[in-house]
């Protein structure tokens, strides 16, 4: 048994310093220049759209104030963007759209790779029936049409669904919807990814080891086989919140999204076809920055997927 | 084969009338029912007479009857009245379908006519220039919003430069002509195109990567094979059958993107009326345009897996 551990020791110092999986992973990330590039722009996105408060404050405007006189000012000291069609700062009113936009795609990421992630460690798991069962649920679900779908979920009546109508009437109900209904139709991806991960790891002998053992399946899905899907969850989830901001920014433009006055980047251009003949670059700003962040996010979601799977490197 | 064909012709009718009821549910949920939309436009009618119209037209029953009286009319062909237009829903649809159908079929030839020498360029040489400059085009095709691009392309080719019509379908009091028509397209036709382009052409070119890393092609090669035959024959056969099923697919999503591009050009094709009847409350138009679509996609599905047998001689149905 000693010379066992002392045998092991020497080899120890004879390799290099064991280098920890993340600093790893970080220097495969780092070859990506797009995805680094990617990665700056969303965190100074986030920054603003987390101190827009802040910002608001300290330039002594409101987003929401409407202001009759003020209207289509161009750009000037106090407005660096001009102000939109009701008076109101163009700037601000982007930053704090920002805030819905970065927010619903985080919330509805994290949302829907849980709902897909549970439903894809069932179907794998237990497979047969079950498995049977949820795929060809899987497959309906994709066969429906995205758009469409997304609109009539967003027309529902909600008090028709049973909710109380100071739900129902409440101003942040538009932010809950989007997220919900745009969980409800994305989730198939992650289903289809755990699955297949759960698949490959069932038969693995770390996992009969745990089944052998007694552990319960509720910690075998979660303690064993979850942590060895969550790169690939990752990058579903990065790839998957830009396709999110898209979605929930088409469904603003087209007026069933977020409601104003809330700002989002999507309502801001709602009345854009009426503006582009008078003030064009008051339709490009808030396309330029949807745009910019839904491409950050598809960069950085292939920088992490060649950093963790070095074999699909430049694929 | 035909063993194969119906078994998935009848799994797809399956999933349709699955779907039926859900969309039929769905649009159920919307704010209001026609007997309040009538009510609204009328200010005679009393509680009685609603009451009485509701019972008439069945509004009051229960949603599984409700829904098993339109299945077996819309079996006997009758799909009902637009509350919008006053006319049978087939009446509206099927002009409209032709006008989405024109969109989709120029859209999808010219983005394969430009997304597979693109891809396949793009594979032969890995990491040169034109390699990262497609490869920048097609992220930023995949992440630009629809509805952005349609705004762009009115900014430039209306507002700034005036060669293209902003909207609709053809010259208001001119002559109809085809070329006419063709000017009103254009735009459309072009925002589909690039986001299609985008998608198509990552696939090709992830598609030929593989298949060109394989040993038959070295072989071939080996052989003296020209070099030309070796890429397009031998390899894009194979590159191509993954694509298959994704471009099949893609005109599920082109389909989607068709109801942002028609109504962003107030072209008068499926995609607007799916959202305009929405919008209107017009529920049987909107449930025929839904049901439509979700069809497509399935038969598109069916389409993808008998390329797949033509491609693939390996891959058989019997």
């Amino acid at each position: 048994m000693v010379s066992v551990v002392s045998n092991q020791v020497r080899d120890d110092a004879a390799l290099p310093p064991p280098t920890r999986p993340a600093l790893l992973i970080w220097r495969r990330f780092r070859r990506h220049k797009a995805a680094l590039i990617g990665g700056a722009i969303l965190i100074v996105l986030a920054l603003l759209a987390i101190l827009a408060p802040a910002i608001a404050g300290w330039r002594g405007q409101d987003h929401e104030a409407v202001n009759l006189f003020n209207r289509f000012q161009p750009a000037s000291a106090e407005h660096p963007l001009g102000t939109d069609d009701l008076g109101r700062d163009l700037l601000l009113r982007l930053i704090y759209g920002g805030r819905i936009s970065l927010f619903v795609g985080l919330v509805t990421a994290c949302l829907t790779a849980s709902i897909g992630t549970v439903i894809g460690l069932i179907s794998g798991w237990y497979g047969g029936r079950v498995d049977a069962f949820l795929m060809r649920f899987c497959d309906g679900w994709i066969a429906l049409p995205l758009l469409p779908v997304l609109i009539v979920l967003a027309a529902v009546d909600p008090t028709k669904v049973g909710l109380p109508v100071s739900i129902a009437k409440s101003p942040d109900l538009s932010l809950y919807r989007i997220v919900l209904i745009i969980a409800l139709v994305t989730w198939t991806t992650s289903a289809r990814l755990v699955r297949g991960v759960t698949l490959t790891l069932k038969t693995r002998d770390f996992v009969q080891a745990a089944v052998a053992q007694g552990a319960s399946t509720a910690r075998i899905l979660f303690v064993h086989i979850l942590p060895n899907a969550l790169s690939p969850i990752l990058v579903a989830a990065t790839l998957a919140s830009g396709n999110i901001i898209l979605l929930e920014s088409t469904l603003s433009f087209l007026g069933l999204g977020i409601q104003p006055p809330v700002a989002s980047w999507g309502n801001i251009l709602t009345n854009a076809q009426e503006i582009i003949w008078s003030q064009p670059m008051q339709a490009i700003y808030p396309g330029v920055l949807i745009f910019t962040t839904v491409i950050s996010l598809n960069f950085v979601g292939d920088g992490l997927q060649d950093a963790f799977d070095p074999r699909t490197e430049g694929r | 084969m035909t063993r194969f064909l119906s078994v998935r012709f009848l799994q797809a009718m399956i999933v349709v009338l699955i779907m039926s009821f859900v969309v039929y549910g769905l649009i159920g949920l919307m704010p209001g029912d026609p007997i309040d939309i009538m009510l609204s436009g009328d200010p005679n009618m009393t509680a009685a007479d609603a009451a009485r119209l509701k019972a008439l037209y069945g509004v009051d029953k229960p949603i599984t009857e409700r829904y098993f009286n339109w299945l077996m009319s819309a079996v006997g062909g009758d799909f009902g009245y637009s509350r919008q237009h006053n006319q049978p829903v087939m009446h509206i649809l099927l002009p409209r379908l032709l006008n989405t159908l024109y969109l989709m079929i120029f859209a999808f030839l010219i983005s394969v006519a430009v997304a597979i020498p693109a891809g396949v360029y793009a594979a032969r040489n890995p990491r040169s220039w034109v390699d990262q400059a497609i490869n920048l085009f097609c992220f930023a095709g995949i992440s630009v919003p629809v509805f952005f691009l349609a705004l762009l392309l009115i900014i430039l080719f209306a507002v700034k430069l005036g060669v293209l019509p902003a909207s609709g379908m053809r010259t208001v009091g001119g002559p109809p002509s085809f070329l006419d028509q063709l000017r009103y397209m254009a735009l459309p036709v072009l925002t589909l195109t690039i986001a299609n382009i985008a998608q198509v052409t990552r696939y090709v070119r992830s598609g030929m990567i593989e298949v060109l890393r394989e040993d038959y092609i070295r072989t071939a090669r080996a052989k003296g094979a020209d070099e030309n035959r070796v890429v397009w024959k031998h390899a894009l056969r194979n590159a191509l059958i993954p694509t298959v099923t994704i471009m099949a697919l893609e005109c599920g999503t082109l389909l989607s993107g068709a109801l942002i591009t028609e109504t962003m050009f107030a072209y008068l094709g499926m995609g607007k009326l799916i959202f305009d009847s929405i919008l209107a409350n017009d529920f049987n138009v909107a449930l025929i345009g839904l049901l439509f679509a979700c069809s497509v996609t399935l038969i598109l599905n069916l389409i993808a897996d008998l390329l797949y047998a033509a491609l693939d001689p390996r891959i058989s149905y019997r």
